[in-house]
């Protein structure tokens, strides 16, 4: 690990002095094999106001420094948005959640392993070196949004939940103002830049993941399918939530995880189910839609089966048509 | 830099590198072997320490962000005259082979049995209202332990044992 210099923000314009660490669990990872090498490592934990879950209007406001843990286990998110809780208790373990950050949590980096290989080239990690995955080992790679620089998925399983939730990311300028980005829109596809992630300028802090009203009624879950039962990354995850009116389906949202650089949502897929009958026909035909022809790279083949049949798993479970095991229903009163 | 730690109940000020990393600390510095390295990078929990009563992995640390922290190690929760619960099951139940993954064990297992008594769900958790120690309740909830000897049905018995002779 290179030499750094450390300081402790006291004030929310120290933020911008060097690298942010929160929860450190990805950070200080990359820095030890020195795929991040910032010179000054800027401490966020004592900052006031980061650490607390407030109600907003008929949402919740989550600070940025509120734990995978805490989040997980708060019981308005357990009774409103259960499938948060669920995602975020598919990832990592009880010791990384709990030192894991909501604003960490969004920011973590692809878990592409030539990323991690200072000896391989990489444009995520330096640009216009190229990328070794593309003619190497590829099975945790990307099946949408990927571009010629860079094929990489984004690992993260609790911001899926969250772009199925329609979450907002708060961020605080480093002039001092705020604003609000909804999730689908806070991620940016790799395109020329790859090391370039999100919408965030320099200086940007995220102070707080903001999450709407809880709907009462809807089923949720978070499905991921992993190469072992836990501790593992996924391979691919869908996050669900449908309510169901009567016999037809209502307020469809859903997110799929590892296979895009961020959270993959698709507005068609919903469209054809909105207001229709659950059936197995139905969702074989919005299977079809959903997934691609081909995949950016032979390995990722797979996860076009993967992700059909988890699609579809999914949908069989929210809506009474398979088993309902991992379904939570939402509830406005805890 | 300096950074002062509550460790075992006892206050230490220790002088440091801005790199280091809580389990440096406490293996080098403050002399406690108990807690282990397996990997340095968050994948074995062969580190795990609690952390102001939570568990944490030490090499994902840096001392110098815990200034004022509250830190127990496996040297803290027992001795060889007075182990704690965990630590009798552990022999009584042989829940484990080569020996190094299970200080981490045993500090994951102390705060594991606390999460679950509050009513923590986990991921296999039938409803998110909490859940019983199931066999594979303990599995999911243990997962950030790994065994390289694959000691894990003992590991889990030991676990049942201690939790009921706690209640
Ligand atoms: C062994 C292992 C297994 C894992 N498995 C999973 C898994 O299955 N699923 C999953 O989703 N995740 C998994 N993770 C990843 C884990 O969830 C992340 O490491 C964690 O969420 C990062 O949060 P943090 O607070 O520790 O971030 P840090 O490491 O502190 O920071 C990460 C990044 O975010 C930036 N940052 C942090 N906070 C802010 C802020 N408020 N504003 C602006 N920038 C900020 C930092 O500058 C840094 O670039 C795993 C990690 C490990 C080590
Ligand atoms: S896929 Fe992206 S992260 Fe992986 S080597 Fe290529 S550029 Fe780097
Ligand atoms: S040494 Fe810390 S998790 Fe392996
Ligand atoms: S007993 Fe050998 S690693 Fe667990």
């Amino acid at each position: 690990m290179r030499p750094i210099d450390y300081r402790r923000a006291s004030s929310f314009d120290d933020a911008a002095a060097g690298q942010i660490i929160a929860g450190g669990t990805n950070l200080l990872d990359l820095m030890k094999i020195e795929v991040m090498t910032p010179d000054t490592v800027v401490d966020i934990t004592r900052l006031d106001g980061l650490s607390t879950i407030e109600a907003e209007d008929d949402g919740l406001r989550i600070g940025a420094l509120v734990t995978n843990t805490m989040l997980a286990n708060d019981a308005r998110v357990r009774a409103g948005w259960p499938l948060l809780s669920r995602a975020i208790l598919a990832g990592a373990s009880a010791q990384i959640r709990n030192k894991a950050t909501t604003g960490g949590n969004l920011l973590q980096r692809t878990r592409c392993p030539y990323f991690y290989d200072t000896s391989q080239a990489c444009n995520k990690r330096s640009p216009g070196e190229g990328c070794a995955a593309r003619g190497g080992a590829g099975r945790m790679l990307a099946l949408f949004g990927t571009s010629d620089q860079c094929l990489a998925a984004h690992p993260s399983d609790m911001a899926v939940a969250l772009a199925a939730l329609q979450a907002e990311v708060e961020i605080r300028g480093a002039e001092g103002r705020r604003r609000r980005v909804p999730i689908h829109d806070f991620y940016r596809g790799p395109g020329d830049r790859p090391d370039i992630e999100t919408v965030l300028d320099r200086g940007d802090l995220i102070t707080a993941v903001v999450l709407p009203r809880p709907l009462e009624g809807a089923r949720q879950t978070y499905r991921k399918v992993r190469d072992r039962a836990s501790y593992a990354f996924a391979l691919v995850s869908v996050a669900g939530s449908v309510t169901m009116d009567g016999e037809t389906m209502s307020d469809v949202s859903l997110a799929y995880g590892s296979v895009a650089p961020h959270p993959w949502m698709d507005h068609d897929v919903v469209a054809m189910l909105e207001g229709e009958r659950p059936s197995d026909a139905l969702f074989q035909r919005a299977a079809d839609r959903l997934v691609p022809d081909s995949a950016p790279h032979p390995d990722t083949d797979y996860k076009r089966t993967l992700l059909r049949r988890t699609f579809i798993a999914t949908l069989r479970q929210l809506t009474g048509l398979g088993d309902a095991t991992g379904t939570d229903i939402a509830r406005t009163h805890g | 830099m300096k950074t002062t730690l509550t460790v075992n109940g006892r206050s230490h000020q220790v002088e440091h590198d801005a790199r280091r990393t809580l389990l440096d600390t406490i293996r080098d510095d403050l002399g406690l072997p108990g807690t282990k390295k397996g990997c340095d990078h968050g994948q074995c929990g062969a580190c795990t320490i609690l952390l102001n009563g939570e568990r944490v992995n030490s090499c994902l640390c840096l001392t110098a962000m815990h200034d004022g922290d509250d830190i127990t190690t496996i040297e803290g929760i027992g001795s060889p005259d007075r182990l704690s619960a965990l630590q009798k099951a552990f022999v009584e139940k042989d829940g484990y082979q080569c020996g190094y993954c299970t200080p981490g064990q045993i500090m994951s297992a102390t705060a594991m049995l606390r999460e679950v008594s509050e009513g923590a769900p986990s991921y296999v958790s039938g409803d998110l209202d909490g859940a019983a120690l199931t066999d594979a309740e303990m599995a999911e909830r243990m997962s950030g332990n790994l065994c390289r000897c694959s000691a894990y049905p003992l590991i889990r018995e030991a676990i049942l044992m201690a939790s009921e002779a706690e209640t």
